[in-house]
């Protein structure tokens, strides 16, 4: 919060025109160029697509099926990352054509677009890093802030962190279900939960029986080369973006910020949480388009709409805004991003050193934790009594 | 239909109706059959209608015809009905009804549209000097209750002014092509006989047919045309005598069209006559002030607008729109403007007309209409 708080009312103001300035001069230039991009791509991940399924239909070759899982996982990744998330986010909607547009287009994953859009694109992108407002710090499974309160479950942190990651399309899908509110706080019932998980359970049937059943059942005999072949794409995938995604906002000095910033938000003020909430990784021209362009996710939280394609040829503007007025940047290779992510993880599922009890270690303060909840009910009797 | 073609159409229905299924529509989930059609051919689809450019011709020097071979998924149309043609340009879909010009029965199954290029006309121009043979162009179904009836009236008499001339010319040429011996009187208003779209092809078709009574009327001095002015009712006695007992379809440009009407509408002929308001008189508003008022059709309210965004002024006319982060990054709040301006807040950029916005970052100019 340090630098946070240290900018001027002017300094902010500032900063918000200079980043308005880059905003209003991308989206005034928009046409022919970024509608070719979309669609070559769009094109490609089908093409990838369709040779995917088809070599898997020769999975029991191995390098068949190999070359399959590569393809269909490749497929999955553009569908996901640079076509779903981004037309998903209405960085084409001005093109005015359906099949790309944020309202109809739906992707390749178990999560329905009106779910997503409520969690990613309005809550996530809107109260970035706010706690208790943005879902996507820890997705109500992990503890990623020191300022989150920590629960003996977050010593789980690190195997659930890889179990996220896994099946991480699945917990997209039922993120806007908010499970842990049901299974541990206990503060939803069972009903509101089946009633939310309807429309999500329609959607995520027809993923399972596409990739698990018909298409297995395609091809015959080998069906159990294609039931695993899809299996191991779709876990390609979840490995993939949820990694990438994780880098965007989990890198250890990525700030979270408590409440209170969000009341009488200037747009400058916005815009400066988003560049201290996200981290940036480095890479080529594939890592950028296989990312989703996530790879720029200061750049996206700055200006989801925009085709991101674009990210790559504004971040060096927003990079020296970000010198001009000392804030920090926070970019670094895949590799050290990622590791960043996991040592937060790992220091994340024990308590963090309170300034009171801090040399007391860890465990006291589970023990302190667990007492404390212990006495929890105790006192809500004392008080309804 | 000898064998090999008859073998190639069932196998051709066979595939359609494959392709239809449900099974093909969870295989292809979530994004249909159709997107992965058009990534191998263009044309190929499941839905839509698709067309192919065959020709492009220039009849005169403000105009464009196109000829078009739709895909199967065409299902014809009635001489008079409009279709409307989406065009990709700079990257954003346009689209605008024209109204095919070709018979009815014309043999090769593809249909002819004419554009007239107005001076601000953006995709008219388009059509004109970017469109070439071998383009693909999107279509929707034929639609429209301007058309010519399944009973072929006794006498017809066709009135058109300017690019009005499409949806009559259609009209022509199908009676014609089916022998009709009624008598049709085709009344058309230009500017200039180089004006005049399908000049030399009337001029054969009155030769021909005995029937057929053609009046060119000019509006440039000098001309040599049958008549010369405006619409008068004077032009009427003179080029239809018989205008009562006449079955009449007009398409032209609005002040036109009403003096047409004020005559059939005296003579107490108003449902003899038939009419496609073919330009829309857009009302012109010059200054960005709250004025006018903001329409939601689906919920049928109405509210005067206090300059607020549409989103705030739809909020307090009792309605709950989807919205989310209200200001701009989430478009959880797009919705449907079907006619009227709007200012971007955060670019100050007006736009006009049937579009998608986001009413959280969109302010009315005048008056608007929105279909929540």
């Amino acid at each position: 919060m340090s630098i946070f708080s240290n900018l001027s009312a002017e300094q902010f103001e500032t900063i918000g025109q200079e980043l308005d300035a880059i905003r209003n001069r991308e989206m005034a230039d928009l046409g022919e160029e970024d509608a070719n991009y979309i669609r070559t791509l769009i094109k490609r991940q089908r093409r990838l697509e369709v040779a995917g399924r088809g070599l898997l239909m020769a999975g029991f070759l191995p390098p068949a099926w190999l070359a399959g899982v590569a393809c269909l996982s490749a497929s999955k990744i553009l569908d996901n990352m640079e076509i779903g998330h981004n037309v998903m986010h209405g960085q084409y909607d001005w093109m005015g054509d359906p099949a790309i547009n944020s309202k109809v287009f739906d992707w390749d994953n178990t999560c329905t677009n009106t779910a997503w859009k409520q969690t990613h694109n309005f809550e996530h992108h809107t109260f970035t890093n706010v706690l208790d407002k943005d879902h996507d710090i820890g997705y109500g499974i992990l503890r990623m802030s020191e300022d989150q309160e920590w629960e003996p479950r977050f010593l789980f942190n690190p195997i659930l962190a890889g179990i996220l990651a896994t099946f991480f399309q699945h917990f997209v899908a039922v993120q806007s279900l908010k499970l842990e509110d049901y299974l541990i706080y206990k503060t939803k019932t069972k009903e509101e939960v089946k009633a939310e998980f309807k429309p999500t359970w329609k959607k995520m049937r027809k993923q399972l029986v596409k990739d698990y059943l018909l298409f297995p059942a395609l091809a015959g005999p080998f069906a159990p080369f294609v039931f695993a072949g899809n299996m191991a794409a779709n876990v390609a995938r979840n490995l993939w973006s949820s990694q990438v995604i994780y880098n965007g906002h989990f890198p250890e000095e990525v700030e979270q910020f408590p409440e209170s910033v969000i009341e009488n938000e200037t747009r400058g003020q916005w815009y400066v949480r988003q560049l201290l909430g996200s981290a940036n990784f480095e890479g080529g021209r594939l890592m950028h388009v296989m990312s989703g362009n996530l790879s720029f996710q200061i750049e996206h939280h700055l200006f989801p709409d925009l085709p991101a394609h674009r990210y790559a040829r504004i971040a060096p503007e927003v990079r020296a805004i970000c010198e001009k007025h000392g804030l920090p940047y926070n970019t670094g290779s895949f590799v050290k991003q990622s590791l960043s992510v996991w040592k937060r993880i790992f220091k994340l599922s024990l308590p963090s050193k309170t300034e009171g009890g801090s040399k007391n270690g860890p465990l006291n303060g589970l023990r302190a934790k667990v007492v404390s909840l212990t006495r929890e009910p105790e006192s809500e009797t004392r008080k309804a009594a | 239909m000898n064998a090999m073609t008859q073998t190639s159409s069932r196998f051709q229905q066979g595939l359609t109706r494959l392709l239809q299924s449900r099974v093909a529509d969870i295989l292809s989930y979530p994004h249909g059959v159709d997107r992965y059609l058009e990534v191998f051919n263009p044309l190929w689809s499941v839905n839509e209608v698709r067309a192919k450019v065959e020709a492009v011709r220039y009849l005169t020097e403000d105009s464009v015809t196109l000829t078009l071979r739709p895909n199967h998924n065409w299902e014809g149309f009635t001489p008079g009905q409009f279709v409307q043609l989406s065009v990709t340009i700079n990257g954003k879909r346009q689209t605008r009804c024209y109204s095919p010009a070709n018979s009815l029965h014309r043999a090769d199954g593809c249909i002819e549209l004419t554009a007239k290029v107005h001076a601000n006309g953006f995709v008219s121009r388009h059509l004109r000097e970017q469109l070439s043979v071998g383009d693909v162009v999107l279509l929707s179904q034929a639609d429209g209750e301007f058309a010519l009836p399944e009973q072929r009236p006794e006498q017809v008499l066709l009135i058109s002014g300017g690019s009005g001339i499409t949806p009559v010319m259609s009209m022509l040429r199908t009676l014609c092509d089916e022998g009709f011996s009624g008598p049709i009187t085709f009344l058309h208003y230009a500017n200039s006989a180089a004006d005049m779209i399908y000049a030399s092809e009337l001029d054969e078709i009155a030769r021909a047919h005995d029937n057929v009574t053609l009046v060119r009327c000019f509006n440039d001095e000098g001309e040599q045309g049958e008549l010369s002015g405006l619409f008068s009712r004077e032009h009427l006695y003179i080029a239809a005598p018989e205008f009562a007992q006449a079955t009449t379809f007009l398409c032209g440009p609005p002040p036109m069209m009403a003096a047409v009407e004020k005559v059939w509408e005296e003579d107490g002929l108003a449902e003899r006559l038939h009419k496609e308001q073919f330009t829309l008189a857009a009302p012109q508003i010059e200054s960005d002030s709250a004025e006018g008022e903001v329409r939601f059709v689906q919920s049928e309210k109405m509210a005067i607008n206090n300059g607020a965004t549409l989103l705030e002024q739809a909020e307090s006319a009792g309605l709950t729109p989807e919205s989310g982060c209200r200001m701009g990054i989430c478009h959880a709040c797009t919705c449907r403007k079907t006619a009227g301006e709007v200012r971007d807040i955060r670019t100050g950029e007006i736009t006009s007309g049937e579009e998608d916005i986001q009413i959280c970052v969109s302010v009315p100019v005048g008056t608007v209409t929105l279909d929540i």
